[in-house]
């Protein structure tokens, strides 16, 4: 980190490529998915760019497109189209990519991100589609020839790209705005949001100029960020370079670098070759989309409940805390799983519950899919399953302890929480005499303890109730031990 | 307007389409020719025209999101210029 006599503003524009979840392709009915198939087995003359084949538009692309315009606060022009975007580059079969140039399916608009406790809106420029290219592996022989292999399954995919206003000016702000694109397309279900199967791709132009100076400074467009952690690094350390190359006197050239993801750096990737000469032109085989009032109200109506509204909702109805609704919502399908586990309960009791539920779901469950690296649609354990543990832990049939372990077993083995609690012998000691018994023993063996708390030193029961719990092997009811303790403790002195 | 070797040279890179010395010279006039002739058009005035990308008064030609049985893959390879496994094989295009 250098010291710097001259202040600097950062200045980030992203753009996401997202790749929609259609079952076909974009202007082919060629099946989308191609991650588990073996090469080139998704593929026919349209998306191989042979002469004289003819694409039609995948209606559900168009309106995954427009519903997220819609998500981003975006205008939705009555008239779209679809330009060729020229340029030569084998993963291109056709020799251009189908596009959207001057008129995309949205325009404008908006996302709030949340950041040190303030809210922010960062702008969106526009939302247009294209598609996928193919993939290229680049390939070195023993001998040292270098090739290519082309595997065109991708090609032809439905790509989204969401366009960013250059707005941010930190990376934690490009990184917050990245994570809630992400939240809102998984939202509408539109885009898987995998940045490392490559699903949801992300380039950044990054540029520095002196705090208060009007005129931006060179944007260096910064590619090959392959996960979150990367976009984060990577920013990081492009803006780190600029600041020290302008700290120098030197100049930021305007070019593209890539990021080397074990080395730290970006590198350039300056190649004249290719340089960019894209003669947009219309499409002459696709005529322009006219998207009329009635079916943008059509595909506003089939909208899911959004984050920002979700949340709302969940504070509100649930009275829970601001920090376990922004863990709840995270995802549509953690705060479905919450939603159901807590509509088990009667209505009188669900607010309650809804803590209870948040406690295990933001805590224990999150902690274990983690450690197995699995998310909540996958986990064995059910919403009923939690909402019985619940009910068994308030009934006082288990302790908190007790209802720990059996959590632990349901996640692992899917079982049941009532027969758990029965087979392993689990259930709580409600039996005064046998705690009693326990809280016997306890005072005899801690004669100190029980004396510091007769002499006024309160906390000293904690430890008597620790030592009864012990006892026990955690059945007891902390609760009932901790009464029968002070009962005892002040009946003989 | 003419146009330059270079620009001659620059296009055919675009369309990857090498010239000899004698071809550049060749297509230099006659791209030159087609250009003056598109000239002609800016002389019309279309200050209060909208520029028209289609010229058949249709739109929404979509289809529904159904997938269909692809191609077989032999029949994806057969003009593979070069082939390598189940791949199409292509001249390094990393520097
Ligand atoms: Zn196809």
């Amino acid at each position: 980190m250098t010291t710097t006599a001259v202040q600097y503003e950062t200045i980030i524009g992203l753009e996401v490529h997202a790749q929609l979840l259609t079952r076909s392709k974009m202007f082919c009915p060629c099946a989308a998915s191609y991650v588990d198939s073996s090469p080139n087995t998704h593929v026919c003359p349209t998306c191989l760019g042979m002469p004289g084949v003819l694409p039609v538009i995948n209606k559900r692309a168009v309106e995954m497109t427009i519903m997220t315009g819609l998500a981003l606060n975006s205008e939705v022009p009555e008239r779209a189209k679809f330009d060729r975007k020229n340029y030569p580059y084998p993963d291109l079969m056709k020799g251009y990519q189908i596009s959207e140039f001057d008129q995309p399916l949205c325009t404008g608009g908006w996302l709030e991100i949340e950041l040190d406790g303030q809210r922010r809106r960062l702008g969106i420029t526009r939302v247009h589609l294209e598609e996928d290219t193919a993939k290229l592996i680049h390939v070195k022989s023993p001998t040292g020839e270098t090739y290519s292999l082309i595997d065109v399954n991708r090609s032809g995919v439905p790509l989204m790209e969401v366009v960013g206003e250059p707005d941010m000016h930190s990376p934690d702000e490009a990184r917050a705005y990245l994570v809630k694109l992400r939240q809102i397309l998984r939202y509408l279900d539109v885009c898987a949001g995998n940045m490392e199967e490559g699903n949801f791709r992300c380039d950044a132009n990054v540029s520095l100029r002196p705090m208060g100076a009007s005129e931006l400074g060179s944007k260096v467009e910064v590619k090959n960020m392959n996960s979150f952690r990367s976009v984060y690094r990577a920013l990081n350390h492009e803006v780190e370079r600029q600041r020290e190359i302008l700290d120098n006197g030197g100049r930021i050239p305007q070019e593209t670098r890539g990021w080397v993801d074990d080395q730290g750096v970006t590198v350039s990737q300056r190649s004249k070759e290719y340089a960019n000469d894209y003669r947009y032109f219309p499409e002459p085989d696709l005529p322009p989309i006219v998207v009329d009032r009635e079916w943008l109200e059509k595909i506003r109506a089939k909208m899911p409940e959004l984050p920002g509204t979700k949340r709302a909702r969940f504070l509100s109805e649930y009275g829970l805390s601001e920090y376990d609704v922004s863990l709840l919502i995270e995802t549509p399908a953690k705060a479905d799983y919450f939603e159901a586990a807590v509509a088990l309960a009667p209505e009188a009791k669900r607010q309650k519950r809804a803590k209870a539920a948040a406690n295990w779901i933001n805590g224990e469950l999150a902690g274990l899919l983690n450690a197995h690296n699995i998310v909540v649609s996958e986990a064995k354990i059910t919403p009923k399953g939690l909402s019985q543990l619940i009910d068994l832990q308030e009934d006082g049939t288990i302790s908190g302890k007790t209802a720990k372990d059996v959590f632990q077993e349901m996640f692992e083995t899917g079982r049941d929480p009532e027969q758990i609690v029965e087979g392993a012998g689990l259930v709580q000691i409600t039996a005064s005499d046998e705690i009693a018994a326990a809280v016997e023993r306890v005072l005899e063996n801690n004669a100190k303890a029980a004396d510091d708390y007769r002499g006024g030193k309160e906390e000293a029961i904690k430890f008597l109730v620790g030592q009864v719990m012990r006892e026990t092997r955690g059945r007891a009811n902390p609760e009932m031990v901790n009464q029968m303790l002070k009962g005892k403790l002040s009946d003989n002195p | 307007m003419p146009l330059t070797p270079e620009e001659v040279r620059h296009n055919a890179r675009l369309a990857r389409v090498g010239l000899s010395d004698d071809e550049v010279a060749r297509f230099q006039s006659q791209l030159s020719l087609i250009l003056d002739y598109f000239q002609r058009l800016q002389e019309v005035d279309t200050e209060n025209v909208p520029p028209t990308a289609h010229t058949l008064a249709m739109h929404n030609v979509m289809r529904d999101d159904e997938p269909h049985p692809s191609i077989d893959k032999e029949e994806v390879l057969a003009n593979a210029p070069q082939r390598e496994g189940d791949h199409f094989r292509v001249r390094a295009i990393l520097e």
